[in-house]
């Protein structure tokens, strides 16, 4: 049994002008110790899928499919339930250090939250132990730190806190969603490597949300590539560096900045190698959902959504013209 | 002392200059004459010259400024001519209905603000929500001081709970003394109650949006927990703004509701002061108001750096 | 914000009247002006002629609403009251929307120590409370509705000075202002042509919440005796007239409570749909 298997999992979100499918079948299981990388441009659902996970939409969205967690359907479960599993045995880090700390309590109480709340521990102990996490995450003078405010840290040294009060209770999954964005290149390296080193360490499992495929290359072992909603390609990360299949990762790929790597050149929601805009989630197409902007696209691919279709070893794409796209590398 | 509360104190003191200079100029210099004001038009010319001669309207007005603020400021409000005794003990006395009064007032719209504001935004787009907006929007609508009078109506004329009015006075025991403020109490607070209440929900509203309240989600934290931990404490920024202000208008709400309940306060004061021209009486009282209604808000500065480590972070 | 050409646009009636609040809303502010339209040309009873042997009489056929302590018909002072009412109104919130919208315009158009004197005098109108006021002016000029009016004018001075510097600011900042700037139009100019139309629709939505406000404001000062005088009905003085009888007559204190709190109901509700109309972003995150 897989730690965690999601299956078709739908999100429907309200927008304004009625309902918007942020999440469109998307489907991948993780094992205890695994990573995965989920990439793709902001509003592809990646983030989505992630807040489906621990139950957490936003006011009127709906889940549809299945999220088992050690065999157990959390969709099933009540909000009291599921209480009980977030931060103690899935845990999140979000994009927005800036933002995702409480400003009016202190850094020490933040972290101190979830173990009096999950391991019932006094706030005395359960202080101790957030000044060995702040330790640990590699903050600089962690005792003295615990009584500081968010607004007296630094974007990276939030970004440790944040990651300290995710490891709290020892999670078994720990969510990164684009947890390096809002920081400086340099800070986002030693953020990284303080993940990946915690991950292997504590043996978690570990879902990476980026929007830059560097990231997801130097951190994880496999890697779903996202857009309008769905998976359109997955498979190992060496794997599918070695042999981009989908004409949007090639996109994707082609628009890092080959030298010095690390951000993709467009930035944020649009990329300079792909023609056009992210479709709009409210009127999507019928078919492939990237056949507009497809240099490859064909009169077939609107016809109806592609199946996934294998590429190599646990590698699949979900292209009707696979062939042509492969063949094209000559 | 932080710059922030420095600058505040500044402009507290400025707008109670300000304040005074606008009083004095309204009632001693606007009419000509002040004289005439208190004697009213028909007074002959000797006794105009012997009560100028008396209140030293003589002098020159800007001099009068000067001496009344400088009086002030060591506290002393000076003469009534009506009344022909000092003021501060005239004032004293009727504190002493009109801040219990205020106070009970802002106690109970806070207690039923709070309670409401919050309760309407946990259950956002729900029935009991619209109902909560509904009533805050007829509150808001109601003079107080005809909701005085339906409560005289209901808990004085047709129940005979509470007397229609008066005041026993603290001599004559705390209770019965109590008793008497708290019709008045709550017609001063439906109207600010039911302002605060949706203030109170937009605040709770807006900051369940805030990405730390996600994150307290995410550690597990039920929506009730998150409610009474991290919501409350930020929403709270507003909503004490808001009460500031408030405090001020229940204030000058007392000088409606102290008549509609006879109540021997500093409203009726002020308003006795009118009939008697008493122009040294209603300056001073005035002032008072004033006073009081800026200090409140300093106070409510101070209060944001209790709420607020990112206040404190100012000092210098 | 949306331009007042967009508020003004075709799909606009047809939303508003869908809109709930508007409508409930613009409905009672439609009764309220149609009632004192009325009361110009006719009234049940003349809301002037005292008939003591009519006195108290409780509403029946004759007098729909009954009559008060002088025998007059309460149904007829109400209707006359409403005339008043929206007197006190319209005149008050002109004066405090002429006066604070040319200092917010001209603090939002001259920036510097302009604007900071302009924002201070605006905070010392909020320090200083409009009953104060009205109770100083009736101290010196005796108690009249139009000192009455004045101070409730004086009082809504600093609300539009303020709403009206802000939204204005937000104005100069926009590339078509930009634009007439780098074409050599002057301030007063740039002020008249592009910020006032476009700051039009909040000023439209504050006037609504301020002509509210004002109507409760004359109440209670005519309730206080510092208004509107006798023998002009009032609603404010007929709920001070009554409470004097409230043991034998307690309905005469009910009805132009009524009146007041459906009027001012009325115009809150039209201006929170307003300010829906006009904004819906605003709308939306509610």
């Amino acid at each position: 049994m897989s730690l965690l298997e999601v299956n078709a999992l739908r999100v429907r979100l309200r927008g304004p002008d009625g309902p918007v499918e942020a999440v469109r079948g998307v489907s991948f299981s993780l094992d205890r110790g695994q990573t995965m990388g989920l990439v793709g441009e902001s509003g592809c659902g990646k983030s989505m899928t992630a807040l489906a996970l621990l139950g957490l939409l936003p006011e009127g969205g709906l889940l549809h499919g299945s999220v088992r967690f050690e065999g157990r359907e959390l969709t099933q479960l009540s909000d009291r339930e599921l209480c009980r599993l977030r931060g103690n045995r899935i845990a999140m880090v979000f994009q927005e250090p800036m933002t995702a700390l409480n400003p009016l309590h202190s850094i020490g109480r933040q972290i101190a939250e979830p173990l009096c709340l999950h391991r019932g521990l006094s706030s005395e102990a359960a202080r101790g132990v957030a000044g060995e996490l702040l330790h640990r995450v590699g903050m600089p003078d962690a005792r003295a730190r615990l009584d500081a405010y968010p607004h007296q840290l630094s974007g990276g040294q939030r970004q440790r806190a944040l990651i300290a009060m995710a490891l709290a209770c020892e999670p078994d999954l720990l969510i990164a969603d684009e947890p390096t964005t809002a920081l400086d290149v340099t800070i986002q390296a030693q953020i990284l490597e303080l993940i990946v080193d915690l991950v292997h360490e504590r043996g978690m499992a570990l879902i990476l949300i980026s929007h830059d495929l560097g990231v997801i290359a130097e951190t994880v072992e496999r890697v779903a590539v996202m857009y309008a909603g769905r998976i359109v390609e997955m498979g190992p990360v060496a794997t599918v560096f070695g042999r981009l299949a989908h004409p949007y990762s090639r996109g994707l790929f082609a628009a890092i900045p080959r030298i010095g790597g690390g951000r993709s050149g467009g930035g944020r929601g649009r990329l300079a190698a792909i023609p056009g805009r992210v479709p709009d989630l409210a009127a999507l197409p019928t078919g492939c959902a990237f056949a507009d902007r497809c240099g490859h696209a064909q009169p077939v691919c609107r016809l109806a959504e592609p199946p996934p279709l294998a590429v190599g070893p646990e590698h699949w794409a979900a292209c009707g013209r696979l062939d042509a796209v492969l063949a094209s590398d000559g | 002392m932080s710059v922030f509360l420095a600058r505040r104190l500044a402009t507290l003191l400025a707008t109670l200059l300000f304040t005074s200079l606008v009083v004095f100029l309204v009632l001693e210099v606007l009419p000509g004459d002040p004289a005439e004001v208190i004697l009213g038009t028909e007074a002959t010319a000797e006794t105009l010259a012997a009560l100028r001669a008396k209140l030293g309207l003589d002098r020159p007005a800007a001099e009068r400024y000067v001496t009344w603020v400088a009086a002030l400021a060591t506290g002393d409000f000076g003469l009534s001519h009506a009344y022909s005794q000092r003021i501060w003990p005239l004032i004293a006395e009727r504190m002493a209905v009109t801040l219990p009064l205020a106070v009970m007032a802002m106690v109970l719209t806070t207690v039923l603000a709070l309670l409401l504001g919050v309760y309407a935004a946990a259950h956002h787009n729900k029935p009991a929500d619209a109902a909560i907006m509904a009533v805050s929007q007829l509150g808001i609508s109601i003079p107080s001081f005809w909701f005085a009078i339906l409560l005289i109506l209901l808990f004085a004329v047709e129940l005979g709970w509470f007397s229609a009015g008066g005041f026993p006075g603290w001599s004559k025991g705390f209770w019965p003394a109590l008793q008497a403020l708290v019709l008045p109490a709550a017609a001063l607070a439906l109207v600010q109650a039911a302002i605060l209440a949706r203030i109170t929900r937009s605040a709770v509203l807006e900051t369940m949006r805030e990405d730390y309240v996600r994150t307290a989600r995410a550690k597990g934290l039920g929506r009730d927990r998150v409610l009474w931990r991290h919501v409350l404490r930020n929403a709270l920024v507003p909503v004490v703004t808001i009460m500031g202000l408030q405090f001020g208008n229940l204030l000058t709400g007392t000088i409606v509701i102290e008549q509609v309940f006879t109540l021997p306060g500093l409203g009726r004061l002020v308003f006795q002061a009118i009939s008697n021209r008493d122009l040294a009486l209603i300056e001073n009282v005035t002032v008072l108001f004033a006073f009081i209604v800026v200090s409140i808000n300093f106070l409510v500065d101070l209060l944001y750096a209790a709420i607020d480590p990112r206040l404190k972070a100012r000092d210098v | 914000m949306s331009s007042p050409a967009a508020l003004a646009g075709r799909g606009v009636l047809r939303r508003a009247l869908r809109h709930p609040s508007f409508a409930s809303g613009g409905a009672l502010t439609l009764l309220l002006v149609g009632v004192a339209a009325l009361s110009l040309a006719w009234t049940p009873h003349s809301a002037y002629l005292i008939q003591v042997r009519q006195r108290l009489l409780p509403p029946s056929g004759l007098h729909w609403l009954g009559t008060d302590t002088l025998g007059r018909d309460v149904l007829s002072m109400l209707m006359v009251g409403a005339q008043n009412s929206i007197m006190v109104g319209v005149v008050a919130v002109s004066i405090g929307l002429t006066a604070g919208v040319a200092l917010g315009l001209l603090a939002a158009a001259r920036r510097g120590w302009v604007e900071e004197a302009v924002m201070r005098l605006a905070d010392f109108g909020f320090a200083f409370p409009a009953i104060l006021l009205a109770i100083l002016f009736t101290a010196v000029f005796g108690p009249s509705a139009v000192n009455a009016i004045i101070a409730i004018g004086i009082f809504n001075v600093p609300v539009f000075a303020r709403i009206g510097r802000a939204a204005a600011n937000v104005v100069w900042a926009r590339e078509f202002v930009l634009a007439a700037r780098a074409a050599g139009k002057g301030r007063l100019r740039i002020t008249l042509e592009h910020v006032l139309p476009n700051i039009l629709p909040i000023l439209v939505v504050q006037a609504t919440i301020q002509f509210a406000i004002a109507i409760l404001a004359e109440a209670a000062l005519s309730y206080l005796g510092l208004g509107t005088q006798p023998p002009n009905p009032s609603w404010g003085r007929m709920l001070n007239e009554a409470q004097t009888m409230i043991f034998t007559a307690p309905l005469l204190a009910v009805f132009p409570g009524i009146a007041i709190a459906l009027s001012v109901l009325g115009l809150n509700l039209m201006g929170d749909g307003l300010r829906d109309l006009v904004d819906p972003r605003l709308a939306r995150a509610r």
